[in-house]
């Protein structure tokens, strides 16, 4: 099929390190999940679940400890670095501080996969970073220094560097924590856009998880404990694993309207 | 980023109407090629003052012909501008662009503004080399006075030995280096290694001076005031080819550099091997400095300002154009500090390292200044 199709999959950090060897430690064991192409899917999940953990072994930034992983067939897990940067898009939570680069110039390092050993772009880079500038609205803010722009606007010229890479796979790891509600929905919507129009596997971690059930086609519920749950929204909303997951004593997740809603008899 | 900085090399030269040569200037507006050519034309005018300045002033046509060896001989001036004057200027010029070169490699790499090539401990290595060949040297010499000899052999070997143990000391520091770098988790931990191992070396080299006789320790310490009059005629060309041959590799790594502007995950998810640029850089870096450092010894800050000054100049981070801008600077201000180091018809030489440190403290402040303004963003 195509999208991402985890088969069995452990993820979590080998012995690394002069000073530290023999301790591994396995995060999430075993998981099997799928993302379409052209679909938005969500992975949902307290902190320490191993949202990040299993995000950064699909886009290459650790090795998985067992299981395997397709995309659009293909064994994604064996890739080589470069072959992986043309297929994986990625955009992390940080703040990268990259000095004197103008918005355009730091799309413009999402063509570094494709370009020859002097990174000089041909016209088909070129024409492949004004597509992913326009696909994110940034036209007007890829001449102004990254430096200047908004945390906002800083993460919509990082997805645009991860879609200059023209990837089928696009991971993003809670690329909302530092924004704004407003940015917060207008990525989120981008997001949506961006997986129907170009036909991406849109793969985002988040914490916003009212607006993210709304907008996603498809969720990964972590619950903590090393277990996950994969379907559609309403899917995971009937069945009880979001309350599972997210209710506390005075909150309690309603499945109807998707919003949590106060604990009869508590607090108030 | 415009404006001029403290110290600007290039301060009050017009931006001359040059059409821009290549396709990456062109499309951040032509300013990065009016800005090395500005450079160049720099570095080649202070080549020429630094030929004929000095405790004689020897005018244009003089030194021209003393290179060219035409017109009336004057063997006196002559021999003054073709084995001091040039290679002064040739020295200073390949060790401002290889030391401001290897700066800007290692401040990308740590992505740390403070960083220069002498974090990485060649500069201590070097002065290792330096302090156990001329403490030997007074030891072997005393062992002779004892047995009659005649004793006062300064430094084994002579000035040849002394490079050859500051580049042999440099090379074991960046051993050692480059092997804790296998096991470092982070470029931070590896600057910081490199800074205590630099500390630990020093130590060790203080106790060497403190054990040894006043006159070995001066002869230490005239080395560590750092001096590009000091490289012979015939040690050119070995200087010279391994600098452009440093200078040649940091550019072959100008888009693996690019990649890590953003931080070592996300050029890991451009495809970009990060522990083998890493390697690469550091060696390229450390064989730039250590050399430079041979010949001239230790020469503070050039490696810290000078990147900075370049990017004031293009005003961009990109390194397919803030490499070559770099280096130019980098020749640039070595001259500018070989001419103020040796002031026209005065007898006496200022201590290189006294005139960098005076350039280049400005600078380095002003762009501190400067980044905090901007929320660390630019530097």
């Amino acid at each position: 099929m195509t999208g991402l199709v985890l088969s069995g999959l452990t993820v979590g950090y080998r012995a690394e390190g002069a000073l530290r060897r023999g301790r591994a430690a396995t995060v999430l064991s075993g998981v099997d999940a799928v993302a379409g192409r052209g679909e938005l899917t969500v992975l949902l999940g307290p902190n320490g679940a191993g949202k990040s953990t299993l995000l950064r072994t699909l886009a290459g930034l650790q090795p998985a400890l067992g299981g395997s992983v397709a995309l659009d067939g293909g064994d994604l897990l064996a890739l080589r670095a470069p072959d992986r940067a043309r297929r994986v898009g990625v955009v992390l939570t940080d703040r990268p501080d990259p000095g004197l680069l103008t918005g355009r110039d730091v799309v413009e390092l999402g063509r570094l996969p494709h370009t020859g050993a002097g990174g000089v772009l041909g016209p088909a880079d070129d024409a492949a970073v004004d597509t992913a500038i326009d696909a994110v609205r940034a036209g007007p803010l890829a001449g102004r220094p990254l430096a200047r722009l908004s945390d906002g606007e800083r993460q919509r010229m990082m997805v645009a560097r991860a879609l200059a890479q023209q990837p089928s796979l696009l991971l993003l790891d809670e690329p909302s924590a530092f924004l704004d509600v407003a940015a917060r929905v207008a990525l989120l919507g981008l997001l949506r856009r961006l997986a129907r129009e170009q036909d991406l596997c849109v793969l985002l971690s988040t914490h916003d998880l009212e607006l993210a059930l709304r907008l996603a086609d498809r969720a990964w519920l972590l619950d903590g404990a090393g277990g996950i749950v994969t379907g559609t929204p309403d899917e995971l909303a009937a069945c009880g694993a979001i309350g599972a997951a997210f209710d506390t004593d005075e909150l309690v997740f309603d499945p109807g309207s998707g919003t949590f809603l106060l604990r009869a008899g508590a607090g108030a | 980023m415009t404006g001029a900085a403290p110290g600007r090399p290039v301060a009050g030269a017009t931006p001359s109407p040059v059409p821009a040569p290549h396709r990456s200037a062109q499309r951040s507006g032509g300013r990065a090629a009016v800005a090395l050519v500005v450079l160049g034309a720099a570095a080649l005018l202070l080549f020429a003052l630094t030929v004929s300045t000095g405790s004689v002033v020897i005018g244009p046509a003089r030194t021209l012909s003393a290179l060219l060896g035409v017109g009336s001989p004057d063997p006196r001036l002559d021999l003054l501008v073709t084995d001091l004057r040039v290679p002064r200027a040739v020295t200073a010029a390949l060790a401002g662009a290889a030391l401001g070169t290897a700066g800007l490699l290692t401040q990308t790499l740590f992505r740390n503004p403070l960083a220069e090539p002498y974090v990485l401990g060649v500069s201590a290595g070097a002065g290792l080399g330096v302090a156990l060949i001329t403490t030997l040297g007074t030891a072997a010499g005393a062992a002779a006075f004892a047995t009659g000899g005649l004793g006062a052999a300064p430094v084994p070997g002579g000035r040849l030995g002394m490079v050859g143990a500051a580049a042999i000391g440099a090379a074991l520091v960046l051993g050692l280096v480059l092997l804790l770098s296998r096991f470092a988790r982070s470029a931070t931990a590896l600057l910081l290694i490199g800074v205590m191992l630099g500390s630990a070396i020093t130590a060790v080299v203080s106790l060497l001076l403190v054990w040894t006789d006043p006159d070995t320790a001066q002869q230490y310490l005239m080395w560590g005031l750092g001096s590009v009059s000091g490289v012979a005629r015939s040690e050119l060309p070995v200087l010279g080819v391994i600098v452009a041959g440093g200078l040649l590799a940091v550019l072959l790594l100008a888009k693996p550099l690019d990649g890590l502007l953003l931080g070592d995950d996300y050029a890991r998810t451009a495809g970009v091997d990060v522990a083998r640029v890493r390697l690469g850089v550091l060696v390229v870096a450390a064989v730039l400095a250590g050399t430079v450092t041979a010949f001239c010894g230790p020469i503070g800050f050039l490696g810290i300002a000078v990147p900075h000054l370049a990017r004031i100049a293009v005003g961009t981070s990109r390194h397919r154009v803030l490499i070559p801008a770099t280096t130019l600077t980098g020749a640039v201000v070595g001259l500018a500090c070989a001419i103020v180091a040796h002031p026209p018809g005065v007898g006496a030489v200022v201590p290189l390292n006294v005139v960098t440190s005076l350039v280049g403290a400005p600078v380095v402040i002003a762009v501190l200044l400067r980044s905090r303004r901007l929320g660390g963003g630019a530097w």
